[in-house]
């Protein structure tokens, strides 16, 4: 029965062509939207992780009511001893530690007297080529000219800062801050090179200088203003890092105590969590939207159909196919060209996605989202099942609500359409 | 004495209409006994089609008995209707008796398909339909390729295939020339006779009628007379 119900669909163009081109660009379609929706979104992610929230992020309880502040005067100290229990506690994480602050470059002239300033904000990371978050931060990809810091009187400069301000590599300039007790502090660096990211906010004015470059700056001896944590297979998941920060927060942190550590899954820190959201259910509505859509594009197509196939159909039924059996081998014929077409459909979809790649520098000129100048998308089993499944159930729908003007027809009724 | 396959008892058939029921079919009282060869006569609109439809389960009468093959028809439910048909008896029509998509050797098998008959034997009883109406050699032509009148034979084997009990034939000659209505009719009496199937026709073709050996004219939904020819 099956074969006969497959020489049925494939000899009559008027039952698979129509059906079959919707469902097919509307799979492929889809499918390249959410990969690249989720490309976009990963880019995002893994930018966001890289350069500002880990995948969790440890800060004291103090520091993390104004996170986006970074307020370096509330930075954890001494925390050699605890972050080795960490590490022993959670081997499934990565941590590491990053001071963030805000400084005022000072550009000095011959003299020795400012000649130009501006605001900067400074990353304070583990510079030694050796260390992982070398590589974490791309800073060898991300030299445009110079080397890395070799000491600690050596610092980066992002490309727009460095061209703002007239600056060439090894000139000397003067940064201005504070130390974790509140005092003016200031030194002089180096610029041996200079950095360009492709991210706006990273690009528009930073510093990079090494951890223990920045530490005697801030009188912050052991001290971390963040520790960032990676989970070792690099992959971000919500459930996974909210979990870790509620087994993290009921150990580690006190109440009682503001300068106690606290864990934020990256979730949790500014507007991730609420992408990430928003993203999920994008794809939820923007999959049931299609399923409805093309369900009653194909419920039309599919009762024109119908009307065409009653003189069919009351044969069928006259050669003791029952009403059911009629109303699932339609389904059935639905079925076959849901699956046939959304396999097609992902297939394509996928196949354009795999070949997309696009440059989003333009586009980020004017914004601070932190996502990777060429965006590529990003094809997971999830988008393929959505993408099959929107095909499938719409092919389904579509049949089984023109099934039902048939279903509901007076035997009698086919019959006339015998006759005629 | 003789086993009457369908049994009708004061049944009448209403269809609603603008103005009222209309009575397509009312006082009927007929048994049709098992390898009879019997047509119902009258002229288009007389209540032919609606009478064959309800012995056949594709319809339900208003009023009265209907039994076909010790089943009430106007109790039968879609399901166990759609067995009865499937089993027992075969229709032929008019027109649009084949499914287009399928060619000659599928439209036969598919009553048996319905019966999930094994292959073999599916094979089997398909062939010898098709060699019953003489289309060995059409066995793979699509309607679209044959003449009006192998399409009936098509439709003849397709009925015919299962070996029901009850062949409906609903003015089967009505589109053909007078060769071929003569060559069907020809077929169907031979298999009723080998096969002792019961045909009931409906037809006001006088050609159909001189092959009859019962002749019950329907006049304005109620039988006006029921004649039992001898010596045709
Ligand atoms: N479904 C229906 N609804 C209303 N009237 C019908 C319906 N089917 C048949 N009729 C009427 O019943 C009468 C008998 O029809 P039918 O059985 O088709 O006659 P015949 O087959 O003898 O030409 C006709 O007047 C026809 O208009
Ligand atoms: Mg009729």
């Amino acid at each position: 029965m099956f074969s006969f119900i497959i020489k049925g669909i494939f000899r009559d163009r008027h039952r698979w062509l129509f059906p079959l081109s919707v469902i097919i660009v509307s799979v492929a379609i889809l499918v390249f939207a959410f990969s690249f929706m989720d490309g976009f979104m990963m880019s995002f992610v893994r930018q966001t992780a890289r350069f500002d929230t880990g995948h969790v992020k440890v800060v004291s309880r103090a520091y993390s009511e104004m996170l986006n502040q970074k307020p370096h005067d509330l930075a954890l100290l001494d925390i050699k001893d605890l972050l080795e229990d960490w590490r022993a506690e959670y081997p499934q994480v990565t941590f590491v530690e990053r001071i963030n602050f805000g400084a005022l470059i000072d550009v000095p002239d011959d003299e020795g007297k400012t000649l130009m300033q501006a605001d900067a904000i400074v990353f304070a990371i583990d510079l030694d080529p050796a260390g992982d978050d070398y590589h974490r931060m791309q800073i060898d990809r991300a030299l445009a000219q110079g080397r890395a810091p070799r000491h600690s009187e050596e610092i980066l400069i992002s490309d727009i800062a460095f061209e703002n301000l007239n600056l060439k590599l090894d000139d000397e300039i003067t940064l201005l801050s504070s130390t974790v007790f509140g005092s003016m502090t200031m030194q002089n660096f180096r610029i041996s090179g200079v950095v360009k990211f492709g991210i706006q906010t990273l690009d528009k004015g930073a510093l990079i200088m090494d951890l223990d470059a920045a530490r005697p700056m801030l009188d912050m001896a052991g001290g971390a203003g963040e520790i960032l944590g990676f989970f070792t297979d690099n992959r971000f998941d919500t459930t996974r890092a909210t979990s870790l920060a509620r087994n993290f927060n009921q150990r580690y942190t006190d109440v009682d105590d503001e300068f106690s550590p606290v864990m934020l899954s990256m979730a949790k820190q500014g507007n991730t969590g609420y992408m990430l959201q928003v993203m999920d259910y994008g794809t939820l509505w923007m999959s049931m939207s299609f399923v409805i859509i093309l369900g009653i594009v194909l419920w039309n197509s599919g009762l024109m159909n119908g009307i065409r196939r009653y003189g069919e159909f009351g044969l069928r039924l006259a050669i003791g196919e029952s009403k059911r059996q009629v109303y699932f081998r339609l389904l059935s014929e639905a079925l076959i060209i849901g699956f046939i077409g959304s396999l097609i459909g992902v297939s394509i979809g996928a196949l354009i996605s795999k070949n997309f790649v696009m440059d989003m520098s333009v586009y980020q000129k004017s914004s601070s989202i932190l996502t990777e100048n060429l965006l590529s998308t990003t094809m997971s089993m999830k988008v393929v099942w959505v993408g099959f499944f929107t095909g499938l159930l719409s092919s389904v729908l579509g049949a089984s609500l023109a099934g039902i003007a048939v279903f509901n027809r007076q035997t009698s009724q086919l019959f006339k359409e015998l006759e005629t | 004495m003789k086993e009457s396959i369908v049994k009708i008892r004061n049944m009448g058939k209403a269809f609603p209409t603008g103005e009222g029921d209309f009575w397509a079919l009312q006082n009927i009282n007929l048994d049709f006994e098992r390898g009879e060869f019997s047509g119902i006569v009258g002229p288009s609109g007389s209540g032919k089609t609606t009478l064959l439809n309800i012995i056949g389960s594709l319809d339900k009468p208003s009023l009265g008995d209907v039994e076909v093959l010790g089943q009430k028809i106007q109790t039968l439910n879609q399901k166990k209707s759609s067995i009865l048909r499937a089993k027992h008896i075969g229709f032929i029509f008019q027109t649009y008796n084949l499914l287009p998509v399928y060619n000659v050797y599928e439209n036969v098998e598919f009553p048996l398909l319905l019966l999930k008959m094994d292959a073999a034997k599916r094979e089997r009883m398909v062939k010898d339909a098709i060699e019953w109406v003489g289309l060995t050699d059409k066995i793979k032509s699509r309607p679209n390729q044959l003449s009006g009148g192998q399409c009936q034979r098509v439709a003849i084997a397709r009925a015919m295939v299962k070996k029901p009990d009850l062949v409906l034939a609903d003015e089967p000659t009505a589109n053909l020339d007078s060769e071929n209505s003569y060559k069907i009719l020809d077929t169907m009496l031979k298999l009723s006779e080998d096969l002792g199937t019961t045909f009931i026709f409906s037809t006001h073709d006088q050609k159909v009628i001189s092959y009859l050996k019962r002749i019950i004219k329907l006049t304005d939904g109620e039988v006006s007379s029921d004649d039992t020819q001898t010596g045709v």
